[in-house]
């Protein structure tokens, strides 16, 4: 399926390249910056962006892990009651703590 | 022949088939989208090529494929070009894992390409990939407007899919298993899901506004406010890809809203009372539930203004996060404290509670209940000095 997925986006792309026009000018390549000549170099020159992108993608990481962590658990919850229950709820409540932080931290405000 | 080589055959048949089959409704979700819209609007939408505008999605592809193909000189090339066949490719492959019907029912051959037993995970997995098509995408576009849309979107698709992942847990503990089949056949027996887990599903589709960039969470694309964001530098094909992979994941997203919550390919059991075997028509109950939440999408689209980016991120991390921990919490409670009645009265009770404090502590209506009322007639037009000093 995969496969299919992807032969059928390159077919797209291939197909396009070969029938299109390619009649490029300078201006035609410029990129857009409202007709403007662009300001600074392109890709990975330099440009800085809020830490808060950064802070986001830490916090995904560590609650994507936890989400990890209860998927065998959820599968296996009705065979393991109530002493599953206990556990995951300790685990919750030590995430919370966590969460409690970020929270009082200021991480999650977007000035 | 050996069995295998036929099985392979049949296999990739079914790909091509779904592949084509998502592409073709892809180019007429996007008439029928216009058209809704236009309706919505008291405007008739495209109705010149062919009848009924029917050709319009043709006349569309054709033109995207003869377009002249521009990468701008600052683009990394490679990854640029690769960008939207990876949107595409994992668009089209997350489709394949969701069952159509029973075992059999395709003409004797299983409607679906693959069957995983943890298929929701893979899907979750394969739906989280389409973020890397679009942030390199952005990143590859070598210009400003890319490189924030694409930003904005990576970080918006990773924080709901928090929530979409916690939301579906509930569900997960009832059922027992993430295959499709047990989750449909579970509803079969006990009833639809979304009378278990309705703050589930609500927390569940909202996400999957956010995870396929539609409004009122379409910040990607802003287009008043960053031109096209990571579509900016994009034409002709690679556009049409990008476009392409948002519908193919709304139709995925409505697909797996129906398998989860709404019976997937079975239809109502009360209706077997009317006329025997009603409920166990192939394909045409899921058809009907995935075309009810694409019309949800587009009715949202022409209703809901767009977010301001912090709002959105507030809202991910601050509501549908803990309300989405709280209703996993809960169910586990109730899973392991109740049976029978109580327990199905206490999940319909939870579900009810969650959805009343969702939208009670969403800002909308914060705002709606602060802001001071003012009638029109109540507004002195007339000033209360004279202009012109004194």
């Amino acid at each position: 399926m995969l496969l299919i997925a992807l032969g059928i986006g390159v077919l797209a792309v291939v197909v396009s390249a070969i029938l299109g026009p390619k009649k490029a000018s300078r201006a035609k390549l410029m990129a857009y910056e409202s007709g403007n000549d662009p300001e600074g170099g392109g890709v990975g020159t330099g440009q800085r962006f809020p830490v808060h992108f950064y802070l986001v993608a830490m916090l995904f990481i560590v609650f994507d892990i936890e989400t990890a962590f209860f998927y065998p658990l959820a599968v296996a919850y009705q065979k393991l009651i109530p002493f599953a229950f206990f556990e995951a709820l300790t685990f919750v409540l030590l995430l919370l703590v966590g969460y409690y932080y970020i929270l009082r931290k200021g991480v999650l405000e977007w000035a | 022949m050996p069995d295998w080589i036929i099985q392979l055959l049949i296999t990739l048949l079914k790909g091509v088939g779904v592949a084509l089959g998502l592409l073709t409704t892809f180019a007429y979700m996007t008439l029928i989208e216009r058209r809704l819209l236009a309706r919505m609007q008291i405007r008739l939408g495209p109705n010149r090529v062919g009848p009924m505008g029917l050709l319009q999605p043709l006349a569309d592809a054709i033109k995207s494929i003869f377009k002249e193909d521009l990468t701008v000189t600052l683009a990394d090339k490679l990854v640029y070009t690769l960008a939207p066949i990876i949107a595409i490719g994992c668009a089209l492959t997350a489709f394949g894992g969701l069952p159509a019907g029973p075992a059999g029912s395709l003409f004797g051959a299983d409607p679906w390409v693959y069957n995983l037993d943890a298929g929701l995970l893979a899907l979750l997995a394969i739906t989280s990939m389409g973020v890397y098509g679009i942030f390199l995408g952005g990143w590859a576009s070598g210009s400003k407007y890319p490189i924030l849309g694409g930003l904005r979107s990576s970080a918006q698709m990773i924080s709901y899919e928090l929530g979409m992942g916690l939301s579906v847990l509930g569900l997960l503990m009832l059922v027992g298993s993430t295959s499709f089949h047990a989750i449909t056949n579970w509803q079969a027996n006990s009833g639809w899901m979304i009378m278990f887990q309705l703050t589930a599903f609500v927390l569940f589709l909202i996400s999957s506004f956010a995870e396929t960039n539609r409004t009122p969470f379409d910040l990607p694309e802003a287009e008043q406010e960053i031109v096209a964001g990571y579509l900016t530098e994009y034409s002709a094909i690679k556009w049409a890809l990008f476009q392409m992979a948002e519908y193919v994941n709304m139709i995925t997203a409505s697909t797996v809203m129906a398998t989860l919550f709404f019976g997937g390919y079975r239809g109502p059991a009360f209706l077997e009372g009317l006329i025997p075997g009603i409920a166990s028509w192939p394909f045409i109950w899921l058809f009907a539930k995935i075309a009810a939440f694409l019309f949800l999408f587009i009715w949202v689209r022409a209703t809901l203004p767009r977010l301001r980016y912090d709002q959105l991120m507030r809202f991910g991390w601050k509501l549908l996060l803990p309300v989405a921990l709280a209703n996993t919490v809960l169910t586990a409670a109730i899973i392991a404290f109740s049976t029978g009645r109580v327990r199905v009265l206490l999940l319909v009770l939870l579900g009810v509670t969650g959805v009343a404090l969702l939208i009670a502590f969403s800002d909308r209506m914060r705002v709606l209940w602060t802001a001071p009322t003012v009638r029109r007639e109540d507004v002195n037009l007339t000033p209360a000095r004279p202009a012109g000093g004194d």
